[in-house]
C-alpha cells in the first residue's frame, strides 16, 4: 500500500444487510496484483512434500483389492497366497477388520466428509463393482500390489441395477439437498409453453465424469495410542479430522491432519474408504501405513460426477421475451448417498420468466457413491440450458446474445431476492467485442477453410457465491513486524496461500514478504471447506474478523500517552506498518512500537467470521460469457477448438495471475466435458472400463488453444474484499459454447456430449 | 513378488539363445510390456532386453531402407531418409502415443504391441479369449466403440493399435526375423494373424523368434505418401480410423496405389481390395469411394463401432483427394 492513501478502515463486523462494503474492495495496491505463487519454487524444485512422499519410520505400504461384481455377497475369500507372499505383513478383509463406527455423510453434519454411510469392510456385502474387499500391507508397494493381485474372492451375485434405463422408471424425488427439494414451479409453465409462439423442447444427456487430479489420492498415517496422525491431501482438513474421529470412536483433537499441499481435488478429495482402511489396517498391524491409490483405484473408490438426462423447454414471445422455462430431468445416483447433481441451479437464476418449473429426480443404481465435481449442477446444467437457448435463438433467427440479454431479470426469478451484483451484460458486451462476435454468421456452414468449417458459439456461465459457516483465522504479529496468519484452509494449486497473503498484507498494511500464511492443518482455526468456490470469501471473512479482534487487542496494549490511546477499533485504520486515526492519520503508531512499548514479543488474535447472512439477503452469483471458435472437418467430423474467450463477472479479482489460471483451468475442463470426457461403464456389470488416463480422455496440450480470460472487476458490495471465488465458474457454460459453435460450424446439434466425430458423422454429408 | 530373470542381449545370437527359454519375452522400450506385466496380462519368466541390438537406419543395395529393430520410434520419425522417401511412416509414428513414449518405444516393440481392448487389460473383472483362451469375449456385446470391423471373428474383435504398422503395411515393408533355427523374412502384412478361433496367437512368429529389423523397399511413389489419423482428441489417443496411402497418377489415371487402414482391423490392414478397384481408374471421388467401399464391404460392425465403416470410407476419400490434388 502506498503512503498517500488514507488509513484503511477495518472491515465490517457483519455481512448482513446494513453492513457497508468492505473498504478493502476499493483498494489498489496488492489487491489485484498478479503475484506469482509463493509456493511455486518449492513445487518446481520438488521440495514441497505431498502426502505420498511423507516417510514414517517402520511404515508399511498398502494396496487394495476390488470387487468385480456390482452386488451380492462374498461367500469365500482365499487370502492364503497373499498372506504367504514376500514382504506381506497383513491382509485385512471383513473377517478381521476392526469394528468401526459409521461414517457420516457429507452435508448431514457440519464436519461430515464421507460420501456415504456404508459400512467399510464390516460385512460380506458388495454394493458396487470395484468396492474394496481387502487391503494388503507389505514392506514395499510392489510387494503389496502383487499380494493384492493374489486375493481370490468367490461371490454370490444378486440382481443389480447397473444401467440408467433400468433405474429410470423408478426415478423419484431426492431427499432435501442442502436444504433444497430441487423442485419448484412458478406460475403456469405448461400452459405458457403451449401458448408461446416460439418454443424449443429438447432432451440433453451427460455421462459420468471423473475428477482426475494430477495427484492420486494418498494417505500416510500412524497411530500413537489413540492419537492418529494423518498426512493426506483433502479439501477439508477439519472435516476429515472430525470424520475419522467418528469412525474410530475418538475425539476430533486426537486426529491430526496435515496437508500443506494438495495436488488438485475438484471435489473428489474428501473422505473415501481408502483412508479408513489405511487407518484400520495401521491399527491392526501396529505400524504406520501409506496408501496411494493407483489411477484405477481412484476410479474404483472415489465417485465422480454422475450422469444426467435433462429436459429443457423454453417458450418465447416474438420479441424474444421468455414466457416459460422448464428444466427437469433425472440423474443417476447410488442407492446409498444423496448427491442428486443439481443441474437446475443455473436456470433458476439466469432468466426472467413468469412461468417456470425446475425439478431433479434421482434414479438409483448399484454404483459407487457419486459426488461433487467442479461446479456440480452448473457444469452440466449450463450445457443443457445454454444449448437450448442457442437452439431457440437459431429457430427465431435472432442473435443468441441479444436473446439472452433481453431476458435479463431485475431480481432473482426464483427467489425474488435482489442480486448483490450482476454485470452479465457488461461481460457479454466486452467479451463479444474482444472476441469478434460480429464476424459470426447466423447461418451454419457459412465459413470454411478447406475441409474445415468454422463456427462461433457462446453461452452464459454462472456459479453461486458461497460462504459456509466456520471460517476462522488467527493473526499473530511479532516485534519485527512480521505477521503469521493461520487458517485450516487448503492449497490445492489454486494459489490460496498467495492470494490470502496479499489480502492479509493489505489488511495489515505490511509488505507481502512480511506475511507468513499457514494452512493445510487440522490444528489450525476454522472449518473451511475448499469447495463451492467458497475459500476465498471464507478466509477473507475470517481474516477480516481476526483483524478486527487483533486491532482491539493492540488498542488494549497501548499506553495512555500513545496517540491512539482510548480509541475504539472503528476509529482507527490501517496505515503502512501500523495503525492511524481515521480522522487524523498523522496520529499513528507502528505495530513494532506498540509491542515494544508494551514489552511483549507477540500479539495474537483469533476470530470466527460472522455467519454468511449476506446469502440470505441477496441472490449472489458469479457470471460469465463464454465464447468459442471451433473448426470441424467435413470429412471426419473431428473438432478442434481454435479460440476461446471467457469474460467474467465475479467480483473483485484479488490476484490477476492466479485468477486467470483458475478461470482458464475451468475452461480447459469444460472443453473436456464438451469433447472427450466420459467414464465408460459396462452396463452389464456396472464396471468402469476406462480407469486410466490413456483411456479416459482429458484435454491434452494439443487440444487446448490460447484461452483468453477477462473480467469486469466490479466488486460485489456485500462480500469480503468484494470478491467471489473463481475456482468453478470457468467450467460452466464452456461445453454449451463449444456445442453451439459446433452447430454454427456444421449445422449438427449434439445434445449428448462428449461431442465425438461419430456423433457428427451421422448427420453430416461429408463434403 | 512375481520373479523373472532379466538378461541384456549384446547381439542377435545372444538374444535368440536366451529368447528360446520357456516363457521368455523380448523387451524393447517396455512401454507396452511393462504395463502388461503390471496388469498381470503378461507373466514372463524371463525378459531379454534387446535394446542394445541394431538400431541403425541405413540404405540397402536395392535402394530401400533398413531399420534396426531397436531403433527408437522418435529416431525413425526424424530420420531424413524416412521423412523424404517414406513420409507416411514418419507421419504415422508422430501421430502415435506421446513424445515420451516414442522416445522409449522401439520398432520391434511397436510391431508387436498388443491390443488396447479394455477387457483384455482387465484381468480381474472381465472375460477375454485373447488373454485367457476359451473364457469368452466381453467386448462383442459390451463397450466396443474402439474395436475392429475387419478381420474379426466370433472370438475376438480387438483392434491392432499400431499407427506405425499401418504405414509399414502400405509401404510393402518386410520384417527380418532371427531364430535359433535361422533367419527369415516376411512381408509385414504376413506377420500378424487375424484372430479366428485362436485370438491368443497374434502373429506367425515361432516361440523365441526375434524381430531384427524392418526393410522398406525402394518405392518411388512412397515419396508422396501420407498418413492421416482420425481420433477423439488431438494427441495421445488411438486411431478411430487411420489411412496410409501413396498413389501414382498419370494423365488422370491411377497407375499404382498403396493403401492401408488402421483402427478398423484386427491387424494392420492392407486394403488390397481397394487397391485393385482403384488401379486403372480415373482419379476422382467416385472411384475413391468405390474403392473404399470395396474394402469395407466385408466389415462386421457391432453396437458401437458401426461409424468406423463410414468414417473409413470418408477418410480414404479425403486422403486420396489430397494426394491426387497435390499431384495435379
Ligand atoms: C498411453 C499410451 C498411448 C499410446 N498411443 C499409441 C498410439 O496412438 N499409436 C500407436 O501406434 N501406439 C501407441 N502406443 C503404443 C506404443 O506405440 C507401444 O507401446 C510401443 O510402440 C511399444 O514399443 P516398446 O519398444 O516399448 O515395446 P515393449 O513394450 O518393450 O514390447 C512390446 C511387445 O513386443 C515384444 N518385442 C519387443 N521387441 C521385440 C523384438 N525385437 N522381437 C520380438 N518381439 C519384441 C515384446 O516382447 C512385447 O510383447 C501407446 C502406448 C501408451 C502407453
Ligand atoms: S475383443 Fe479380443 S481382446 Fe477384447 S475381450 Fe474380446 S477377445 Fe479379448
Amino acid at each position: 500500500m502506498s503512503l498517500e492513501q488514507a488509513p484503511l478502515p477495518l472491515g465490517p463486523s457483519s455481512w448482513a444487510i446494513d453492513a457497508g462494503p468492505d473498504p478493502l474492495a476499493a483498494r489498489q495496491g496488492l489487491i489485484g496484483a498478479p503475484l506469482a505463487r509463493r509456493d511455486g519454487p518449492a513445487k518446481v524444485t520438488g521440495e514441497a512434500r505431498y502426502a505420498s512422499e511423507v516417510r514414517l519410520d517402520g511404515m508399511l505400504y498398502g494396496a487394495l483389492a476390488f470387487s468385480t461384481i456390482p452386488r451380492g455377497r462374498i461367500v469365500a475369500m482365499d487370502t492364503s497366497s497373499a498372506e504367504r507372499a514376500a514382504g506381506v505383513a497383513l491382509v485385512m478383509t471383513h473377517h478381521n477388520a476392526p469394528r468401526l463406527h459409521s461414517t457420516v455423510e457429507l452435508g448431514t453434519a457440519e464436519r461430515a466428509a464421507a460420501a456415504d454411510e456404508l459400512p467399510v469392510m464390516q460385512d460380506d456385502r458388495i454394493r458396487w463393482n470395484g468396492q474394496p474387499i481387502a487391503i494388503v500391507l507389505a514392506e514395499s508397494q510392489e510387494q503389496a500390489d502383487h499380494a493384492a493381485s493374489l486375493i481370490d474372492a468367490t461371490y454370490q451375485p444378486e440382481p443389480a441395477i447397473t444401467r440408467f434405463d433400468q433405474a429410470r422408471a423408478d426415478a423419484r424425488p431426492p431427499a432435501l439437498y442442502q436444504g433444497d427439494p430441487l423442485r419448484q414451479t412458478i406460475g403456469d409453465p405448461w400452459t405458457a409453453l403451449a401458448e408461446s409462439p416460439h418454443t424449443v423442447d429438447a432432451v440433453y444427456t451427460t455421462p459420468r465424469h471423473h475428477h482426475n487430479a494430477i495427484e492420486p489420492h494418498a494417505v500416510t498415517l500412524a497411530w500413537d495410542g489413540d492419537e492418529l496422525t494423518v498426512h493426506d491431501c483433502p479439501q477439508a482438513v477439519t472435516h476429515l479430522a472430525w470424520s475419522l474421529a467418528q469412525v474410530f470412536g475418538i475425539r476430533q483433537d486426537q486426529v491430526h491432519i496435515s496437508a500443506p499441499y494438495v495436488g488438485g481435488g475438484f471435489g473428489g478429495k474428501m473422505l473415501w474408504q481408502h483412508q479408513i482402511l489405511a487407518a484400520a489396517a495401521a491399527r491392526l498391524s501396529g505400524r504406520p501405513v501409506r496408501v496411494v491409490l493407483s489411477r484405477e483405484g481412484v476410479y474404483r473408490v472415489v465417485g465422480g460426477r454422475t450422469s444426467t438426462e435433462q429436459r429443457v423447454a423454453i417458450g418465447a414471445e416474438d420479441d424474444g421475451t421468455f414466457t416459460s422455462l422448464v428444466h427437469t430431468g433425472v440423474v443417476a445416483t447410488s442407492r446409498h448417498n444423496n448427491v442428486p447433481e443439481p443441474f437446475i441451479k443455473p436456470a433458476r437464476c439466469l432468466y426472467a420468466t413468469r412461468n417456470a418449473t425446475f425439478e431433479v429426480k434421482r434414479a438409483d443404481l448399484d454404483m459407487l457413491a457419486n459426488t461433487f465435481m467442479r461446479a456440480p449442477g452448473e457444469a452440466v446444467g449450463t450445457f443443457a440450458l445454454e444449448s437450448a437457448v442457442d437452439e431457440l435463438a437459431d429457430r427465431m433467427g435472432v442473435d443468441p446474445i441479444e436473446l439472452r440479454l433481453c431476458n435479463e431479470p431485475a431480481v432473482d426469478p426464483s427467489s425474488g431476492k435482489p442480486f448483490s451484483a450482476r454485470h452479465l451484460i457488461e461481460a457479454y458486451r466486452a467479451g463479444a467485442e474482444r472476441f469478434g462476435w460480429e464476424a459470426r454468421s447466423p447461418r451454419p456452414r457459412a465459413r470454411r477453410d478447406g475441409e474445415w468449417l468454422i463456427g462461433l458459439g457462446c453461452a452464459t456461465a454462472t456459479y453461486p457465491y458461497n460462504r459456509f459457516p466456520g471460517g476462522a483465522a488467527r493473526i499473530t504479529i511479532n516485534r519485527n513486524g512480521d505477521a503469521t496468519v493461520e487458517v485450516a484452509a487448503h492449497e490445492m494449486g489454486m494459489g490460496t496461500g498467495t492470494v490470502q497473503s496479499q489480502v492479509a498484507a493489505e489488511r495489515l498494511g505490511l509488505p507481502v514478504e512480511k506475511i507468513i500464511f499457514v494452512l493445510g492443518d487440522s490444528s489450525l482455526p476454522g472449518v473451511v471447506l475448499a469447495g463451492g468456490s467458497q475459500q476465498t470469501a471464507a478466509i477473507g471473512g475470517a481474516i477480516t474478523a481476526a483483524h478486527r479482534e487483533l486491532v482491539g487487542e493492540l488498542l488494549k496494549l497501548i499506553n495512555c500517552d500513545s496517540p491512539l490511546a482510548g480509541l475504539h477499533p472503528d476509529e482507527v485504520g490501517t496505515i503502512p506498518g501500523g495503525l492511524g486515526r481515521l480522522d487524523d492519520p498523522s496520529r499513528s503508531e507502528s505495530y513494532t512500537a506498540i509491542l515494544a512499548a508494551a514489552g511483549v514479543d507477540t500479539i495474537s488474535a483469533e476470530a470466527t467470521a460472522p455467519e454468511g447472512m449476506e446469502q440470505l439477503e441477496w441472490s449472489m452469483h458469479s457470471y460469465g460469457a463464454q465464447f468459442c471458435e471451433v473448426r470441424v472437418s467435413v470429412i471426419t467430423g473431428e473438432i478442434r477448438v481454435s479460440r476461446f474467450l471467457g469474460s467474467f463477472d465475479c467480483g473483485r479479482i484479488i490476484n490477476a495471475r492466479t485468477a486467470a489460471s483458475q478461470l482458464r483451468g475451468g475452461i480447459v475442463m469444460g472443453l473436456g466435458l464438451a469433447l472427450m470426457e466420459e467414464t465408460q461403464v459396462d452396463g452389464r456389470s456396472g464396471r468402469i472400463m476406462n480407469p486410466s488416463l490413456a483411456d479416459y480422455h482429458v484435454p491434452a496440450h494439443a487440444d487446448v488453444p490460447d484461452i483468453e480470460v477477462m473480467w469486469t472487476d466490479i466488486p460485489d458490495p456485500h462480500t469480503p474484499l468484494g470478491a467471489h471465488g473463481v475456482g468453478e465458474i470457468g467450467i460452466t457454460g464452456t461445453a454449451a459454447a463449444v456445442a453451439n459453435a459446433v452447430y454454427n460450424a456444421i449445422g449438427v446439434r449434439v445434445r449428448d456430449p462428449p461431442i465425438t466425430p461419430d456423433k457428427l458423422l451421422r448427420h453430416s454429408p461429408g463434403r | 513378488m512375481r520373479r523373472f530373470d532379466y538378461a541384456r542381449a549384446e547381439d542377435v545370437a545372444d538374444a535368440v539363445r536366451y529368447g528360446t527359454r520357456r516363457d521368455a519375452l523380448y523387451l524393447g522400450g517396455g512401454t507396452n510390456l511393462v504395463d502388461l506385466m503390471r496388469e498381470t496380462v503378461a507373466q514372463p519368466a524371463a525378459l531379454v532386453d534387446v535394446t542394445r541390438l541394431a538400431s541403425t537406419i541405413e540404405g540397402t543395395e536395392t535402394g530401400g531402407l533398413r531399420i534396426g529393430a531397436a531403433a527408437r520410434n522418435s529416431l525413425v520419425a526424424e530420420h531424413p531418409a524416412v521423412r523424404q522417401r517414406y513420409p507416411a511412416l514418419a507421419r504415422a509414428i508422430l501421430a502415435g502415443a506421446s513424445a515420451q513414449i516414442r522416445n522409449m518405444a522401439t520398432v520391434g516393440g511397436n510391431l508387436l504391441q498388443r491390443t488396447r481392448c479394455a477387457y483384455f487389460y482387465d484381468v480381474e473383472g472381465s472375460r477375454c479369449n485373447r488373454r485367457s483362451p476359451g473364457q469368452g469375449c466381453d467386448a462383442i456385446e459390451g463397450l466396443n466403440r474402439g474395436h475392429a470391423v475387419l478381420g474379426t471373428s466370433s472370438s475376438c474383435i480387438a483392434t491392432h493399435p499400431s499407427d506405425m504398422c499401418v504405414a509399414l503395411a502400405a509401404l510393402d515393408a518386410v520384417v527380418h526375423l532371427a531364430h535359433e533355427d535361422g533367419e527369415r523374412s516376411l512381408p509385414l502384412t504376413a506377420l500378424h494373424r487375424v484372430p479366428g478361433d485362436r485370438p491368443d496367437i497374434e502373429t506367425v512368429l515361432r516361440p523365441g523368434e526375434l524381430v531384427t529389423g524392418v526393410e522398406l523397399p525402394r518405392l518411388p511413389l512412397a515419396a508422396r505418401s501420407t498418413y492421416r489419423k482420425v481420433r477423439d482428441r488431438a494427441s495421445y489417443a488411438f486411431a478411430l480410423v487411420s489411412v496410409a496411402a501413396a498413389v501414382e497418377v498419370e494423365a488422370g489415371i491411377v497407375q499404382d496405389v498403396r493403401l492401408a487402414l488402421g483402427g478398423v482391423g484386427t491387424t494392420p490392414w492392407r486394403a488390397r481390395h481397394a487397391e485393385e478397384t482403384l488401379r486403372g481408374q480415373a482419379v476422382g471421388e467416385p472411384a475413391f469411394r468405390r474403392a473404399a467401399q470395396a474394402e469395407l464391404a466385408a466389415a462386421v460392425p457391432r453396437a458401437h463401432n458401426g461409424f468406423k465403416v463410414e468414417l473409413a470410407v470418408r477418410t480414404v476419400i479425403g486422403v486420396l483427394n489430397e494426394l491426387t490434388r497435390e499431384e495435379a
